[in-house]
């Protein structure tokens, strides 16, 4: 038994590091994208353009947006497999 | 048919869907009150919660807004996407695992504290109502100007509406409602985004319109000609922005954690059938969401461009019908500055303060102001931002249906919005202070009761409200995102990431950054002498819509200090995380 709960005890560990790991890239993009593309480099990006959009005013008002949802499905697929490898899905 | 008829046609059948739909999923338990019995497919959730989300000033004041600010605007956009970002990667999905119907539950079982409920039940409150007296002004609006009722009628039909859905249905009938309204307020919100975008660009699709050459002949691109025609007349140009980039920064991330820690959005998670299934909809969730949003750029940019060229140095007796319609309406006035009949725009005011029009007509048939002047702008033209997105089929000359359509998607915006923040209090009174508090024998049937009473009285104060705003409202709209990203929040994200923090850390985190936040916004926004509310006096210059982040620092950072002077949660606690940091069901 206690050999048992300390074996469900690692994998819950090893999950939630893995986790952990997932949700520091995706949260990386997340700032990325917008704090640092669409405010803190957008004047620099404005040299460049996308359509008729300058590239920095084009994450601050389209761009990180579509981002952002990419995040969400790529986290929510990238979860399921996580879980599944560890036996811990719903 | 008369336009007037076809808004009366449009809003009426959209009322009696909505009713239909609450008379159909009526709540017969607290579970089906409270969450809908938890059963909601994803999908569906996710339109609803972009429903709830999406309100009247989303619809109706947002691309004005931006159409305004250029690439200020932007703080909006970001801000109130990159929210669900942190919702269904840091929060959704834990606490859709936890359980239970609200947020202080969660607060009150994860800091074993009755306190600790409490303190989290005073934030939602104040956030909710806060929140909810512009979506009755909203509805108010909507109802004067397209309907010629009078506003306090039409507060009164819109609070009788969603009292027979909210009432009647709890959140199993907003669920199905909302998922109505997001319907109505989306095919309204683009229908006239691809006329207008067609019009100046050619290209239908208003994402890609704006990105676009504008359709005269002259080769520039929207942007470009807009930054070109603002320049000109002595505006900023309109890709570049005029706030500071810590100021921007600021309000962004506090409309973000703002976003993840609103009560009304994260109870909507509680509503799926499992934690993954929390994950998916918010997912879901952002797209819906992203249809406006992404939109709201080129409409905003569109309606300034066509308002511009259709105003600046035109004859008032030459005006366009719509200029004089929305004037007739107090929301665009006119001032002859230089006495030549023209309208010139520029940078500054047309006057101070808002228009306040005497009886009597100028030579020209404006109306006369009675407003002390601005002489030190040559700006002569006032107008309301709030109109751009009602005026725009008006402006782009679009069939009457058109305008009738935007009519009802206002109010579906505004309707979905208030249903669902009156459920958040009702529940949060009838669960959280009766049920976990202060009445813990009550039965069941008691409960169910006592929630929609508290929805009822909800209804009244948010009506009365609407019909009477504070002159506050619009100056405090910050507050329901300060107060939410340096509150709730922290103690949601640290009650499931960290094992250690307790409740003597989570208590004092909230209380300070409720407090710090609440002062400052205050202080700035209601006491302070009139003309200091500049960045030179803001603590870091950041303006009091962004200082919620620093309220948050202060939250994780009191937070953590207290917890590491105090004792460690109980070990029940420890399994609690344990538990909702996994999917499965043990």
């Amino acid at each position: 038994m206690a050999e048992d709960e300390q074996k469900a005890g690692e994998k819950r560990r090893a999950y939630w590091s893995d986790n952990l790991k997932l949700l520091g890239i995706l949260m990386s993009i997340w700032f990325i994208v917008s704090f640092g593309a669409g405010i803190l480099f957008r004047s620099w990006l404005d040299q460049f353009s996308i359509g008729g959009y300058p590239l920095g005013f084009w994450f601050a008002q389209q761009g990180s947006i579509y981002v952002f949802i990419i995040l969400i499905f790529v986290y929510t697929i990238r979860m399921r497999a996580i879980e599944r490898k560890y036996g811990l899905d719903d | 048919m008369t336009t007037q008829t076809l808004i009366y046609i449009f809003v009426i059948a959209s009322f009696v869907l909505y009713i239909g739909i609450a008379i159909w999923a009526r709540a017969t338990s607290t579970r089906e009150f409270y969450v809908a019995g938890g059963g909601v497919n994803p999908i569906v959730n996710g339109m609803a919660t972009a429903a709830d989300w999406m309100s009247a000033a989303s619809f109706i004041s947002m691309a004005g807004l931006i159409a305004f600010l250029g690439y200020d605007g932007s703080v909006y956009l970001m801000g109130w996407t990159g929210g669900y970002v942190m919702l269904a990667l840091l929060l959704a999905p834990y606490l859709r695992k936890f359980g239970q119907y609200t947020v202080p539950d969660f607060i009150g079982a994860r800091y074993y504290s009755k306190a600790a409920r409490v303190v989290a039940v005073i934030c939602l409150i104040f956030v909710s109502f806060t929140y909810i007296a512009g979506q009755m002004r909203g509805v108010g609006i909507v109802f004067s100007r397209f309907l010629d009722v009078p506003i306090t009628l039409g507060v009164v039909i819109g609070m009788s509406i969603v009292f027979f859905y909210a009432v009647l249905g709890g959140m199993k009938g907003i669920t199905y409602t909302q998922v109505a309204q997001y319907c109505v307020l989306i095919f309204a919100y683009l229908v006239p985004a691809f006329f207008i975008s067609f019009l100046i660009t050619g290209n239908p699709i208003p994402q890609l319109g704006l990105g676009s050459t504008v359709n005269d002949g002259s080769g520039l691109y929207v942007l470009q000609k807009l930054d070109q025609s603002l320049v000109d007349m002595g505006f900023g140009a309109y890709t570049h922005g005029s706030k500071s980039m810590i100021d921007v920064f600021c309000i962004t991330a506090a409309l973000m954690i703002g976003t993840a820690g609103l009560p009304h959005v994260i109870v909507r998670f509680f509503t799926v059938p499992k934690a993954s299934d929390a994950r998916k909809s918010a997912g879901w969730a952002l797209v819906f969401i992203a249809l406006l949003y992404t939109t709201a750029p080129a409409v905003g940019a569109f309606a300034r461009l066509n308002f511009v060229e259709s105003v600046h140095q035109t004859e008032y007796s030459k005006a366009p019908a719509w200029f004089k319609n929305w004037e007739r309406n107090d929301l665009i006035a006119w001032r002859d500055k230089n006495d030549d009949g023209k309208m010139q725009l520029a940078k500054g005011d047309a006057f101070a303060g808002k228009p306040e029009f005497t009886e009597k007509d100028g030579k020209n048939g404006e109306r006369i102001l009675s407003n002390d002047a601005a002489d030190d702008s040559a700006n002569e033209v006032y107008v309301d931002r709030d109109i751009m997105v009602l005026a725009n089929p008006e402006i782009a000359g679009l069939p009457g249906w058109v305008i009738a359509l935007v009519a009802a998607g206002g109010l579906a915006a505004a309707l979905s919005t208030a249903a669902g923040l009156l459920l958040v209090i009702s529940s949060s009174i009838s669960h959280d202070l009766l049920k976990q508090t202060f009445r813990p024998k009550i039965t069941e049937k008691g409960e169910l009761l006592a929630a929609r009473l508290a929805a009822t009285a909800a209804i009244f104060v948010a009506g009365y409200l609407g019909i009477y705003p504070p002159g506050w409202v619009a100056q405090v709209v910050a507050f329901a995102f300060g107060l939410a990203a340096a509150s709730l929040f922290p103690a949601i994200f640290m009650g499931i990431f960290s094992k250690r923090m307790n409740r003597e850390g989570a208590i004092a985190g909230m209380l300070t950054g409720l407090i710090f936040t609440f002062l400052y916004i205050g202080y700035f926004k209601l006491w302070a002498p009139a003309g200091t509310n500049i960045a030179d006096n803001w603590l870091f210059g950041i303006s009091p819509e962004g200082i919620g982040v620093i309220g948050m620092l202060l939250n994780f950072g009191i937070a953590i200090t207290v917890a590491k002077f105090t004792a460690a949660p109980p070990p029940e606690v420890e399994k609690l995380i344990d538990n909702i940091r996994v999917p499965r069901q043990s």
